[in-house]
């Protein structure tokens, strides 16, 4: 399962280490992050449940750009 | 303006008057060390925290440390030297600062600028209700089969059939085609496209997220996390580059010092380790990391203005590197539909002969059968056909008005006792005899697309230097394309596997790798050919997942004079990239320099670093903007 978030990020090394971030959180498989587009997309594990692994994502991705926005 | 570029104004705004205030009170010593640092706390606290931050979690350095390592040692170095002279260390933080909130304008302004352009999926869907008033909703509750409205000057937001109504679509959006299309009742339409005039009803044949729009949206968006090797190089170059400058700098601080020790003299460590902070101030490699993106962004949506999708960076790049363009020639340079290209008779006018064949033809199911009554449009006069009689692999007999006419190959002529002879032309010959007396023939062949030659032309006009046409067909019709449309080598006879092996044969043959190889089919059955190619590029998709799926670059329509035109955009996208790339670095490396001499100092190393990016983010938006 695919899904696509909008996010708010500053410069596109940032929106880089919340791919990075986004990737190893539990629950998701790939995570790509557009800067151009500010999209992050999310390829979830089969059988995570996407609202409970978002709000993990959006916590990792806030530790290593606290600026950034994650809209779930 | 983002809220968060609100506050950072506001910050930017509130730190000038301060230092303006600043430079009229009467306040010294240990006060106005204080007071600067306060200053310095409100523009820079943010980047500091930042830098922090980076520092406990071992993260690698970036320009948050950098600037926070120049300023409080810039302020350090005042105080050492007892100068009293702080302005500096706040100043370069803001400027740091207003060069961060323009580039995240800047490039905010863009990036919208080019979605705007590219975007072509309506936000809504009309649906009639019971009293015939037309609700809103939104598209992604439109459930296939519905039936939905369309009224003029809308776009038609999910695929579907025409149901009631008759209008003409503008389909620039998906084609970059600017001929309205007419559609009625029956017709497929693709969501996307502009009605221009009359009120359609269609009934949706698709989910809104499966439509045409949505897709190519999609197809885009996706595009630019397919990152080129330019892009690959900036990440890798940020990586290796901040490291160094910052043992440079460290170098730059410590050697010349010390040297001057060793050789007697009294160390001068503040100027050098001003000089080092300098150097960390211009080494920031924003204007590279921020632009690059930028301009592959635009060049794609560039091309998708053209009805051209190009699936990720790394194939714009590609294409500009494009040296041989290899063609499938059914339905790529020719339209892939039999045609009667010429009608030689030999007793009666060529009308007739047309008239007679295409009676015989009348019940026949084979696709020559298909062409003749084609060019002979009223066919189904009042013309007596009767007893039909088709011989498998050499024509048809029939009996017209009486007569017995034979329409078939030179075979049936040799059966029927007609003197027939060849002809000069390519194509398949059809002959025609009338009670066993030579008629004439008429030659049927793919019509070449009228555009064909002109894309040949473009292609090598645009640095293409080899063009290479495959196709299954005999020889000798093969060849005549080819002549016509000047093509350098022709392959003929082949079967599709042979094709796949034809393109890794060219491929193979390359001198150099970085001559790419395009293969350039209609996406149905040359799939592996494809896949296989450094780049494939399938036309006349609109509508056909599959080949969108098996391209890298995807013509929406089938006009073949969309491949030069894409070359163009990736050729002038990835000079700019390289413009970017060369002027950023010659400019840092010359302000690193002048810093390391001590002619430069903070100031200006402060606008190096903002101006460079800011001319780079708008020389990247030219992308968007090209032929």
């Amino acid at each position: 399962m695919t899904k696509a978030y909008k996010i708010e990020v500053d410069c596109p090394a940032c929106a880089d280490k919340m791919e990075k971030a986004a990737g190893k959180t539990p629950g998701v498989r790939q995570a790509v992050v557009s800067f151009m587009t500010l999209k992050m997309k999310i390829d979830f594990e089969d059988g995570a449940d996407a609202e409970t692994v978002m709000k993990e994502v959006r916590k990792n991705c806030r530790k290593v750009e606290s600026g950034c926005e994650v809209y779930i | 303006m983002t809220k968060k570029q609100k506050i950072n104004l506001i910050r930017i705004l509130a730190t000038v008057a301060m230092l303006v205030l600043m430079h009229f009170l009467p306040v010294t010593g240990i006060l106005r060390l204080i007071l600067y640092i306060l200053i310095y706390l409100i523009i820079g606290y943010d980047i500091i925290i930042k830098a922090f931050r980076g520092i406990i979690k071992l993260q690698p350095l970036d320009e948050n440390l950098l600037m926070t390592v120049a300023t409080a040692g810039a302020i350090a170095v005042a105080v050492w030297r007892g100068s009293d002279d702080y302005i500096e260390a706040v100043a370069v933080m803001l400027f740091y600062q207003v060069g961060e909130l323009f580039q995240s304008y800047a490039v905010g302004r863009s990036r919208r600028s080019i979605s705007e352009l590219m975007d072509i999926v309506p936000d809504h869907a009309n649906i009639e209700g019971e009293n015939g008033a037309l609700e809103q909703v939104d598209p992604e509750e439109v459930a296939p089969g519905t039936r939905i409205v369309v009224r003029p000057g809308e776009r038609i937001p999910i695929d579907g059939v025409v149901v009631s109504g008759s209008s003409s679509l503008n389909t620039a959006a998906l084609t970059g085609e600017s001929v309205p299309r007419d559609v009625t009742e029956g017709d497929e339409v693709q969501s996307g496209c502009i009605n221009l005039n009359g009120l359609i009803k269609v009934r949706t044949t698709r989910e809104f997220g499966e439509s045409t729009a949505s897709k190519v949206m999609e197809l885009i968006e996706d595009a630019s996390s397919r990152k080129s090797r330019s892009e690959n190089f900036i990440t890798r170059f940020s990586r290796i580059y901040t490291p160094v400058v910052v043992i440079s700098a460290l170098l730059l601080a410590v050697i010349p010092p010390v040297i001057t020790l060793l050789s007697g003299n009294v160390a001068d460590w503040e100027t050098w380790i001003y000089r080092a902070l300098t150097f960390l101030v211009i080494s920031c490699p924003c204007a590279l990391v921020v632009s690059i993106p930028l301009s592959f962004f635009a060049g794609i949506g560039a091309a998708s203005r053209k009805g051209v999708l190009v699936k990720g960076s790394n194939y714009l790049e590609l294409l500009s590197e494009t040296k041989t363009v290899v063609f499938d020639k059914t339905g790529t340079l020719t339209k892939g539909v039999f045609e009667v290209s010429a009608v030689h008779p030999e007793k009666m006018d060529g009308n007739t002969l047309l008239h007679l064949a295409a009676h015989v033809e009348r019940y026949s199911t084979h696709p020559i059968a298909a062409s003749l009554r084609d060019a002979y449009k009223e066919e189904s006069d009042d013309c007596s056909v009767g007893s039909p009689e088709e011989l498998a692999g050499l024509g048809i007999v029939a009996c017209v008005n009486g007569d017995s006419i034979a329409v078939g190959n030179s075979k049936l002529m040799e059966r029927v006792g007609a003197k027939w002879h060849e002809c000069h032309r390519h194509g398949t010959v059809v002959h025609v005899a009338v009670n066993g007396d030579y008629a004439g023939h008429i030659v049927i062949s793919d019509a070449v697309k009228p555009s064909a030659k002109q894309a040949v032309d473009e292609l090598r006009a645009c640095g293409v230097t080899n063009t290479v046409m495959l196709t299954g067909d005999i020889r000798a019709s093969a060849e005549a394309v080819g002549k016509e449309l000047g093509i350098d080598e022709v392959y003929s006879g082949l079967m599709p596997r042979d094709k796949v092996s034809k393109v890794e044969e060219l491929l193979a043959e390359k001198k150099s790798k970085k001559q790419r190889l395009a293969f350039v089919g209609d996406g149905i059955n040359d799939a592996p050919a494809l896949s296989r190619a450094d780049i494939g590029i399938a036309m006349g998709a609109l509508g056909s997942d599959a080949a969108i799926e098996a391209a890298d670059i995807v013509l929406m329509n089938d006009d073949p004079v969309k491949i030069p035109a894409a070359v163009r955009i990736s050729r002038k996208c990835l000079r700019i990239v390289k413009e970017n790339i060369w002027f950023s670095l010659i400019v840092k490396s010359a302000c690193l320099i002048l810093g390391a001499l001590g002619v430069a100092n903070m100031w200006i190393a402060v606008f190096a670093d903002v101006g460079v990016m800011v001319l780079a983010v708008l020389n990247s938006v030219r992308c968007m903007f090209s032929k």
